[in-house]
Parts: structure tokens; sequence; C-alpha cells
């Protein structure tokens, strides 16, 4: 699913240059769930970004189901985040202004499906998440929780195997936010990669594989898949 | 790029913003229409106050007699300079550079009747040249004083359309009789409305106007009120001044440098000024037009400006979710352009229906009429339209490019 090999990136801001991660080798495989912790600054949102196409490695190879992504070109990388990935933030990032179902639909819109099935696909995707009933709610009418879950749907809109989470759970009470974390297994059990940064220590037990990040560096040395950790050390053996 | 992902976007925003596209809209609507009404009521000034200087004559100078200050070829001063009908044939042959000349007979306070309707009026007896050079026009059905009526002294009168009214009310006057001292005058001809600003013995609609010679044989006046000419050329008006001083000296015998002897009142020299002033006036009113669009453009730039944030994390969600960048660019420039054209549309119908109402409401008022026909110029509305709606474009339009141009990181961390 995921290979990224000695990837870098740096921050220029004018005179200072700011090195957000470094040396960051990470293999991911279908279908894994994953959690990512560290402290704030660790580069934990910088490598979730570079992951998920809306930001390019300064340095370092990165391969998306195959693809050699990091250096494609900024149109190449729209038709990546709206079909292979699907991205949920901390804040949301909702159109204020736009009703659950025109959010869910935006990505929809770019990747040019038809009305009839647009129109049946927004309304599956809400159902699936529960908010069948507030299609034409506004974000400013709407809970945090369900906010959240119309952001989910919007990520599922073009029905992309992998599935980026930055804190969703940040900003929620802890029912809310179990209620979202429900929804991610339900995704990683129908076959998505799931990938959460969290700073609740329960959620990243309940994950498969916890990559910790400390000054730009992955320094659990989980990397890399555990089957593949297992493999290597038989062959040590 | 696909027009019908454009063209979703496009027409899923623009109904839902409409809050924000409506102020924009009403801003370039508002600012043309204040411009184009103010130099439309300004234009329309112009023509009445053109139209107002012509009323009273087109280049005319107006010419009566004083008294003499110098003594010359043995006559003492203080003597009466009196202007004769001969004079006008006199003139004429001397003067080449005058187009026409035409003598005026002047009487206050003469005794009118029409059934049972008596006034006391304003009488000119005059010549045929007259009607030109006054702009005496005469309404449809009517005609003016001409020539057979000056050399059989006919019992006629053409009459200004305000003393028309006070006699006739709304009834038909030509063909009918007035009585001019207890004499029967058969009324040839109306007045057509004038505006006239300036006068030198009243306002024109209320004088009733009889021929020359009629005149004198009634009221037996030995020499002329004024005389009134025309030059063939409107430049130097006061070198020909200085020429009808000399000819005039020479037939009565005063000193051409004798400023008393003769008075004048030069229209030509009067339009000029009153040109100026309106040139002054529309200068004005273009400082005026200037700032009002100053301050319109603010008013759109400011809306756009205030949703920059709102707008750049707007194109950072949608980059996110992958809109490519060439849909969001489009759709702000489409928007722009929609509300530029829609207000600058609107903006001008308004001030269109706006004016032409105005020219429709009756009222009959002296400095409505002034006021006048509001000429609203199209091409002043497009040129606003223009510079409101790239107003438009670079406070809304740049910010979402240079948004636009940076990773959809970026733009979602815009604060």
């Amino acid at each position: 699913m995921i290979s990224m090999k000695n990837i870098r990136k740096v921050y220029n801001t004018g005179k200072v240059s700011f090195e957000a991660l470094r040396d960051i080798n990470l293999e991911v495989e279908d279908n894994e769930y994953i959690a990512i912790v560290g402290p704030s600054g660790s580069g934990k949102s910088t490598l979730m970004n570079l992951i998920g196409c809306l930001d390019t490695p300064s340095d370092g190879e990165y391969y998306l189901s195959g693809r050699k992504v990091d250096s494609l070109t900024a149109n190449e990388l729209a038709g990546v985040r709206n079909r292979e990935v699907g991205f949920v933030f901390q804040a949301f990032n909702l159109l204020p202004y736009a009703s659950a179902y025109e959010n869910v639909e935006l990505p929809l819109l770019f990747s040019g499906m038809r009305s009839k099935k647009r129109k049946k696909r927004v309304v599956d995707l809400l159902n699936r998440v529960g908010l069948g009933e507030k299609l034409q709610n506004k974000p400013t009418e709407m809970s945090g929780g369900e906010m959240q879950r119309v952001a989910i749907a919007r990520a599922l809109g073009n029905d992309p195997k992998l599935i980026l989470a930055d804190e969703p759970t940040g900003n929620l009470d802890t029912k809310s936010g179990a209620e979202i974390i429900k929804i991610f297994d339900e995704l990683w059990e129908t076959g998505h990669t799931v990938i959460v940064i969290t700073h609740d220590m329960n959620i990243a037990n309940h994950c498969q594989r916890t990559i910790k990040l400390k000054d730009g560096m992955i320094y659990n040395g989980n990397g890399f898949p555990v089957k593949k950790q297992t493999a290597s050390a038989a062959g040590l053996n | 790029m696909s027009p019908s992902i454009i063209y979703n976007i496009f027409m899923r925003d623009f109904r839902k913003q409409r809050k924000r596209m409506l102020l924009t809209l009403v801003a370039i609507l508002w600012g043309t229409m204040s411009i184009m009404m103010l130099l439309g009521f300004g234009e329309g000034l112009k023509v009445q106050f053109m139209k107002g200087t012509v009323g009273l004559g087109q280049g005319i100078v107006i010419m009566w007699g004083g008294q003499t200050s110098i003594a010359h070829e043995g006559f003492g001063k203080g003597r009466r300079i009196h202007l004769y009908e001969s004079d006008i044939e006199y003139l004429k042959k001397n003067l080449p550079e005058l187009k026409e000349v035409a003598g005026e007979y002047i009487r206050w306070s003469v005794e009118i009747r029409q059934d049972d309707n008596i006034l006391s009026e304003r009488i000119n007896g005059v010549f045929p040249a007259y009607r030109d050079m006054r702009n005496m026009i005469p309404e449809m059905g009517g005609r003016f004083i001409n020539q057979l009526d000056i050399d059989l002294k006919r019992r006629v009168a053409f009459l200004g359309d305000d003393v028309k009214k006070r006699l006739f009310g709304d009834k038909e006057a030509v063909g009918e009789t007035i009585y001019i001292q207890k004499m029967p005058f058969k009324v040839i001809g109306v007045m057509k409305h004038k505006v006239q600003m300036n006068s030198y013995q009243g306002q024109d609609e209320d004088v009733i106007v009889i021929p020359a010679t009629t005149f004198v044989s009634i009221f037996g006046d030995p020499y002329l009120d004024n005389i009134v000419y025309q030059p063939n050329s409107m430049d130097n008006t006061k070198a020909l001044e200085k020429r009808v001083f000399e000819v005039m000296g020479a037939r009565y015998k005063f000193n051409p440098d004798d400023d008393r002897a003769l008075s004048f009142w030069d229209v030509i020299e009067m339009t000029r000024m009153t040109n100026n002033i309106m040139i002054g006036i529309e200068i004005f009113l273009g400082i005026i037009g200037g700032l009002t669009l100053l301050i319109a453009s603010v008013g759109v730039a400011n809306i756009m400006y205030v949703s920059i944030k709102e707008r750049t994390r707007e194109i950072g969600i949608k980059m996110a979710v992958g809109g490519r960048r060439i849909y969001i660019v489009i759709q702000f420039l489409l928007e722009a352009l929609g509300i530029t054209f829609l207000g600058g549309f609107f903006g001008i119908a308004i001030t269109y229906i706006l004016t032409e109402a105005f020219k429709r409401v009756p009222i009959e008022s002296e400095a409505i009429e002034l006021l006048g026909k509001p000429t609203i110029s199209l091409e002043i509305g497009l040129v606003v339209v223009l510079i409101l709606g790239i107003m438009g474009l670079l406070s809304g339009l740049f910010p979402a490019l240079k948004a636009a141009s940076v990773n959809p990181v970026e733009a979602l961390r815009y604060e």
C-alpha cells in the first residue's frame, strides 16, 4: 500500500529552515490498522500530509499503491487525493455554507461522477455513517461527532483504499470519539487501510501497529509491518 | 478539465454564497447607478443650460441707444442717441460683417382683451428676421410675422405661450381675434415653449408680437427700443462692437470712443461664459463621480477582502478532496465576471428606468425644467462597471489565485 524510503521534509520559512521529518522509512501493507503517536511537533501531521499527498517530500521516494507519487504535478496529486486517499481532519474542514449532502458530494463533483449516480452515492454514504436523517443540515446545525461523521462520509466518497485521520477525536467528547473509532474499525474490517494520528493511548493500543514519532523520526522501530519484522527475524535465526 | 464539473461547482457555490455575492453585486450596482445618475443629470443640466441660453437668441448682440459723454463735432455732451428704423438698412449696408439686423419696438402695459379676459401686457413691434434671431418658433398650425404683414401693416398678432394660456386657456388661439387697445387683431401663431434663462425686457412667453409697421401706426413711436444684430462670425464680437461705434458715430456725430453713446448686450459672449461655467460644473461632477467610483471600488474590494480567510480555507478544502487548481481558478473568475456582469447590467438598467421615469414626471416647475432631461451615457456606465469589475478581480481573484498556488495544507492553515 505505502512504501516510503528515506523521506525528508524541510520547511523553509525565510532564513530559518526546519527539518520536520528525516530518515523516514515506512512500509504499510493493505488492510493494516495503524496509529501514529508522538508529542506535539514530532512531525505526525507532516508525515500524515505526505502520506495523503497534501504535501510533497523534500527528499526520498514515496510509492502509493505501487505508484511513485513523490514527484507528481499538482494536478496529478489532486487526482490521487480525490480517488485513492480519504482524509479526515481534526478540525473537520467542512464547507460551512454547504449542507451535509453538499459537503459529501464535493469529491464526487471533482471526480466527475454523473448526477444520478452521485446522488445515490451521497445518500448511501451518509446512511452508512448514521446521518441519513440530516442530509440538509449545515455544519453549524450539527454536533462535533456528526460533523466528523460527515467528514468521514466525504473521505469515503470515491471509495479510496486508504483512510487517513489526523486526530479525528481530538475535538470530540469521549462518547462521540468512541463512535468515530467504531466507524474506523468497521472500515478496517471491510478491507480499508486505516492510519490514525492520536494522543489517546486507548485508541493506539486498539490498533494493530503503533508508530512512535519523535523529533521527526520513527523511534520505536515500527516502520515495518509485524509480519515482515518476524520474517526478517526468522531469517536471522 | 471538464465543463460539467466547472458548471456543477460554480452553480452550487453561487447559490450557496448568496449573501456575499448579493452584497458585491449591490456594491457594483450602486456604484454604477450613482455615477451614471450623477453624470446623467449633469449632462441634462448642461443641455438645458445651453437651450436656456439659446432661448434668448443664438449668436446675437442686442444694442440700444444711450447718451453721449464726450463733446464731438460741435455737439455738447449729454445728447441722447436714438435708434431709428432706417439704421437697420444703414447698418446692413455699411457693415458686411453683419449677417442679419432687426429692430424692435416695445410698449408696456397695453390693454389686451379676449372675450371677458382683460390683461395688461407688453407689446413688441418687430420685423420677420426677429424670429430666428430670438428663437421665437411658432407651434404647428401657426406662423410668425412675415414681410407681407409689414408691408400691409396688418393687424395680426403672434402670442407668447404663457400669454396665450392666460387669454385662451387650452382653447385654440390661432385664427381667433384679440383686442389690443380695443382694436381687433387676428392671432396668427403661438410661440413654441422654450427654456429661457436670460431676458432684457421680460420673458418671451409673456409677449404679444405684432408687425413693426402696425405698431408704429398705432402707437406712433418715433424710434426703436433695440436693434438686434447677428454677426457672420461669433469670434471677436468686441472688435465688431468697435466697428458699430465707428459706423453709428459717423451717422449720429458722436465720438466712436464714446462708450456711453450706445449700449450692448453681447449674448454671444454670455453664451461663451455659460459654456465655461458648464465645463466647470462638468469637471466638478467628474471629480465627484471619480470619488464615488473610488468609494464603490473600496466597497467591492472590502467585501472581497474580508472573505479571503474563509475563501482560502474553502480552497484548501476543495484541493484536499481532489479539486484541481484550474477548477478553483475558473470558479473564482466566473464568479467575479458573473457578479460584475449582473451588477453592471442591473445598475445600468435601473439608472435607465429611473431617468426615463423622471423625464415622464409631469411637474411644472422651472427648477425641474432646468434639471431637465437626464441623459445617461452607456459608455460611462460600461467604464464604471469595468473598473469595479477589475477592482473585484484584484481584491478577490488574486488572493484566490495565491491560495490555489500553494499546497492544500498551507491553504487549510491560513489565518
